[in-house]
């Protein structure tokens, strides 16, 4: 297991640096020259020498290879560099953000699990009765209506039906936890009903498969009480593969709730990323896709070893 | 639709009863005030900027000399000025400050931080940007006689030179924070207004608490306010409905009033005026084939604007037709004159036919290009769909592209567009502020459309010169006729600025522009 | 479900008998099958089907409710969102078609040369895969949507495609590769590499066939996603722009802020959205349990 464990540590170093080198050299592509965007922006009226003394001052004018190796050195210390744009701190640019985009996918798992557990299991049990059909209509209903829709119709129904909005600022958990769930709830359970329904499919099938399996049969057999085999033997199999799938929805919901913050006014992580695409803020892209890749990487080592620690054929391959 | 009407015409006559009964209530102190602004400023100095973006976020930390009267506008009145005397000669402005105001962080503010200001303003050091380089450009000294005084003298007499005194855009700085670091307005705030700085959360608001030491006594009246990013118009709406914020002060379409006013009813106060604000089809005179005046001409002459105008004012915030100068302004010219302009013909078919005529000439029949746009939900989306469909009309395909702001105005700069909607965002009437747009490329980046146009500049500097009004608006449509016929750029609508608030917000003053009357000090809550 | 798998060894033959059978099998399956069709049908056909012309703009009736000369309404410009919903419809699938064809069809060339080749070629392909997936998927959507000119073919942006196909690159890769691994031990590939034969015959004559499954099943799966994906970025006003017809797009801008003069306006295109997205899944759905019962994606 240790063996497995560092040969799969080390495996997250090439993926990350491949990362870095691909975001760096991407944004390189994109046209536009964030000194221009910036001082032109709002309509200035800006000399040549300015926007050369501002590229200047960025290390712009340095060779590309040198602004990486510059950029690689400082991850190294973990350091992420200023924000073009704000010229503060990526790392401060990022940590509110990050604390309200955290928040709402944490609530948005929560939420999902508490519901797919029961809805897949049923589901599963009563396979292929009007139970399995309506959990089957739902779970695909869940992954048919965008996000962002579902959103924008919780929010209309509360300002239709109750004249009430959730706050528009975002107030930490522990400074107002009343205040900051009624401002949160919201956009986590329009993001919550489709992971919901991803992973109470995901638990009927792997349960469907573990059920057919030999031991579950002889348990069976053998008589023990029907719903001890679920529990004991049957759900903890079937787990597995649904908690790959919490793990890689969560992952993604940090980046990817970008319409949903549109639609709800969340001042969170995907905002941030188009808000600094559009203004070619290639340091805090840089860093905010290097946090999320890291996250992907850490969640999945994290899956690998659970399923090592699980099965010994993995880690002995 | 007529009860909805009836219901709009209600509300703002309920507002204007509203408004004469404030008048007589005594305000009352405290309360933080929430609004909206639909858009985040990328920095603090008001010198560097052209958004309302950075006055709503900035007036109500700073001062300036002069301000508008918007009980009487377009008068004049005093701000850190106590008063001002101008020579008969018109080149000497002398200007009284009041005595003992202070900046936010105790400073003292004496005539050399004016001094400091405006050289700053005319004359950017090295790595500073100013927009108003060019209006201060008279200017040929600035004394400070003693602390309270400061005395500008000019190289020529210029009609709009108190109008550039009482712009929005020159909020006082401290002369020793400049001193430290020419670029310090743009991240930090050190001002004299009644209001001192808070916080800034990025992408959320930015809140401000009452300035104890303001020099106006017994103001402000709120304790202090958030201004709330909103860059959705629909978020926007939704949290003016459900009370998150009391009000947007830049302004609303006709359609998105009428949704308000049928949700909240009278707790809703509607308030109306046209608006110094136009949108602008501009072209790329280096790039083919808009070098050729005959393509530039017909494309224009495919707009039906008194249609568009119509339709277009339902939905969206513009609405009234106008050349370079608003409509309704003792300058602008007459409706008459201006059906006769390329453009403006109110027999569209004709206007169509010949422009179709045109293109074929020109050997384009079969024209092709894009439209960059902002990405604004209000009014630059409807502006630009109504365009693509206007010459649609006429056989031309065009392909509607929309940014953002700063990716936007970066284009147009660098000339890196075919053709573009743009926009004249003015803070009066004055038409020498008016058609600075529409001057030669060389020496002014204003102009987008790249064109230099000698016989544009002079009737220009004439008009600038001349005393006379009448004779000065024949100057002036005599360049409206030169520009349209040439067709570099061309207004095509002009805004229509609707403001929303909850009628428990007193004290603010509506106006033509939304980059006046910012500073919050006169605003307070009747709760 | 055993039909399952001779029905895939003779495709050709059995096709209507195929058909048949799985919808005899999979009801609800042929049901979503029926709506695609009918979606399809609308898209290439939209000149013929649509009532007006979904450009034309018509001042005089803004916001006009359901009736019988528009039965969805009209927009804030008072163009028939009935006709704007077939023209998107256009959109939607062909944009969702090719991104989904394009990106499966690469992750499964990778997957199945990943598979064959295995060794330093494999390491390769697995890094690039894993570097893919460890890459937030809207970052990557927003850089290709603005990293290039515009590049349009008949009104479609052929960035908004790549910016869709291409996270579906590696998540086909994965899955076809652990398909065609378990193919590669087989004898008969042994065989045919001592006969002789190319890499190209061996991977599309012997190889292919057996992923046919997944790939088939996963092309449908992404057709869903592409299209939520599309709608998605034209919200943002990232992806197809006004004026054109597009789902998404219909939701952006002023639609909500009308939801109680004109609902409709927020109504429809979500409902067109959900339903193709909702077809495109169960067909998946149903077309796994047809072909590969104990296959998950």
């Amino acid at each position: 297991m240790l063996r497995y464990t560092i040969n799969r540590v080390l495996l997250m170093i090439p993926t990350l640096i491949g990362v870095a080198v691909l975001v760096f050299f991407l944004l390189r592509v994109v046209p536009g020259d964030i000194v221009e965007v910036k001082l032109r922006g709002d309509g200035g009226n800006v000399s040549q020498e300015t926007i050369e003394m501002e590229r200047k001052r960025f290390g712009l004018d340095r060779p590309l290879i040198v602004q990486f190796a510059d950029w690689m050195i400082g991850m190294a210390k973990l350091d992420l560099g200023r924000s073009m744009w704000t010229e503060r701190p990526v790392i401060e640019e990022i940590s509110l953000r990050l604390e309200l985009s955290l928040q709402v996918a944490i609530m948005a798992t929560l939420i999902a699990v508490l519901i797919a557990i029961p809805l897949g299991t049923l589901a599963a049990l009563f396979r292929d009765t009007w139970i399995d059909y309506l959990m089957r209509i739902i779970t695909i209903g869940g992954l048919s209506i965008p996000s962002f829709w579902f959103g924008m119709l919780i929010m209309l129904s509360l300002l239709a039906f109750f004249n009430w909005l959730p706050p528009i600022t975002f107030t930490p958990i522990y400074v107002d936890p009343v205040a900051n769930l009624k401002q949160l709830i919201w956009p986590a359970i329009a993001v919550g009903y489709r992971y919901c329904a991803v992973v109470a499919r995901m638990i009927r099938s792997s349960l469907l498969e573990v059920l057919n399996e030999d031991y579950i049969r002889t348990a069976r057999a053998k008589g023990v009480f029907e719903r001890l085999v679920i529990s004991r033997h049957a759900l903890r199999n079937a787990l597995l593969p649904a908690i790959t799938v919490i793990g890689l929805e969560f992952t993604f919901l940090i980046g990817g709730l970008v319409v949903t913050e549109q639609v709800f006014n969340l001042n969170g992580i995907g905002q941030l990323f188009v808000q600094s695409v559009s203004r070619n803020d290639f340091m805090l892209i840089q860093g905010m896709v290097m946090l999320i890749a890291a996250f992907y990487v850490f969640v999945n080592l994290i899956i690998d070893l659970l399923y090592a620690w699980f099965d010994p054929r993995i880690r002995y391959n | 639709m007529l009860t909805k009407l009836a219901r709009v015409i209600l509300a703002t006559a309920a507002f204007a009863f509203a408004a004469g009964a404030a008048q007589a209530q005594t305000p009352k102190k405290g309360g933080t005030l929430n609004f909206a602004i639909s858009a985040e400023t990328p920095h603090y100095d008001c010198h560097g900027s052209d958004t309302y973006a950075t006055l709503h976020f900035s007036s109500p930390f700073y001062s300036t000399l002069l301000r508008y009267n918007l009980n009487k506008f377009p008068e004049v009145e005093a701000d850190l000025a106590k008063s001002w005397t101008v020579s008969p000669d018109q080149l000497t402005y002398t200007f009284m400050l009041h005595d003992g105001v202070k900046f936010h962080d105790g400073t003292p503010l004496t005539s050399t931080d004016v001094k400091a200001t405006f050289d700053r303003l005319r004359n950017p050091p090295q790595g500073v940007i100013s927009n108003r380089k060019a209006t201060f450009a008279d200017i040929e000294s600035i004394e400070t006689p003693n602390p309270t005084t400061i005395v500008f003298k000019l190289k020529a007499v210029n009609s709009s030179m108190l109008d550039h005194f009482a712009s929005p855009w020159n909020c006082i700085y401290a002369a020793k924070d400049l001193a430290a670091d020419p670029n310090a307005p743009k991240t930090k705030i050190n001002g004299t207004g009644p209001f001192t700085f808070v916080e800034h959360i990025k992408g959320s608001h930015v809140a401000g608490k009452r300035n104890e030491n303001y020099f106006k006594q017994g103001l402000p009246y709120l304790d202090g306010y958030r201004g709330i990013f909103m860059l959705q118009a629909a978020a926007m709406l939704n949290a003016l409905q459900g009370g998150q914020v009391l009000a947007e002060f830049r302004g609303v379409s006709p359609a998105e009033r009428d949704r308000m006013v049928a949700a909240m009813g009278d707790k809703l106060r509607v308030e109306e005026s046209s608006w110094t604000l136009n949108l602008v089809v501009v072209f790329n005179v280096e790039k083919k084939p808009f070098d050729d005046p005959r393509v530039r001409k017909a494309l224009l002459m495919a707009i039906d604007r008194w249609g568009g105008s119509q339709g277009l004012s339902k939905i969206s915030t513009l609405r009234s037709v106008g050349g370079v100068v608003r409509p309704g302004s003792p300058l602008a010219t007459p409706e008459a004159e201006l059906v006769k302009l390329p453009g403006f013909s109110k027999d569209i078919a004709k206007s169509r036919a010949e422009a179709k005529k045109l293109l074929a000439e020109a050997g384009v029949s079969n024209l092709k290009f894009t439209l960059w746009n902002r990405n604004l939900a209000m009014p630059y989306t409807p502006a630009g769909v109504f365009l693509v469909d206007q010459w649609r009309q006429i056989g031309v395909e065009v392909e509607h592209k929309q940014s953002d702001t700063a990716p936007y105005v970066s284009a147009l700069q660098s000339g890196n567009f075919e053709v573009a909607i743009d926009f004249n965002n003015l803070f009066n009437d004055d038409a020498s502020l008016a058609m600075t747009k529409y001057l030669s490329h060389k020496g002014n980046p204003l102009n987008m459309s790249r064109s230099n146009d000698a016989e544009i500049d002079k009737l220009y500097e004439q008009q600038v010169r001349e005393r006379d009004p009448g004779k000065r608006r024949e100057l002036i449509m005599a360049l409206e006729k030169r520009l349209f016929e040439q067709g570099y750029q061309q207004p095509l609508l002009w805004w229509h600025r609707i403001v929303l608030s909850h009628k428990t917000v007193m004290g603010w003053k509506m106006s033509p522009s939304h980059n006046l009357g910012a500073d919050l000090a006169d605003v307070w809550l009747n709760q | 479900m055993s039909l399952a798998l001779p029905a895939l060894a003779a495709p050709r033959i059995r096709l209507w008998r195929g058909a048949g059978d799985f919808a005899r099998a999979q009801p609800l399956g042929a049901v979503s099958f029926v709506i695609i069709c009918l979606m399809m049908f609308a898209g290439i056909f939209c000149t013929w089907v649509a009532p007006y012309d979904p450009l034309n703009i018509d001042f005089a009736s803004i916001l006009a409710p359901p009736s019988w000369s528009h039965w969805c309404g009209t927009d804030a410009y008072g163009r028939d969102i009935c006709s704007r919903l077939i023209y998107g419809s256009r959109t939607a699938l062909v944009i969702g078609f090719t991104a989904s064809f394009a990106g499966a069809s690469i992750g499964a060339v990778l997957g199945i040369a990943s598979a064959y080749f295995g060794g330093k070629i494999d390491d390769y392909i697995q890094r690039l895969v894993d570097i893919l997936l460890a890459f937030p998927l809207i970052v990557l959507a927003l850089v290709v949507v603005a990293a290039f000119p515009r590049f349009l073919v008949g009104g479609i942006d052929v960035n908004l495609i790549a910016a869709i196909a291409i996270p579906i690159i590696p998540r086909v890769a994965r899955v076809v590769r652990a398909a065609a691994l378990s193919v590669r031990v087989m004898p008969y590939i042994d065989a045919a590499r001592a006969a002789g034969y190319s890499h190209a015959r061996i991977i599309f004559r012997h190889m292919a066939p057996n992923v046919v499954a997944p790939y088939l099943i996963m092309l449908t799966a992404f057709i869903a996603q592409a299209i939520l994906a599309e709608a998605s970025l034209s919200f943002l006003g990232l992806g197809v722009t006004e004026p054109t017809a597009a789902w998404g797009l219909m939701l952006s801008g002023n639609a909500a802020d009308f939801y109680r003069e004109a609902p409709w306006m927020i109504l429809f295109p979500g409902i067109a959205i959900s339903l193709a997205v909702f077809a495109f899944n169960l067909f998946g759905d149903s077309l796994r349990d047809y072909l590969d019962p104990r296959f998950r994606v």
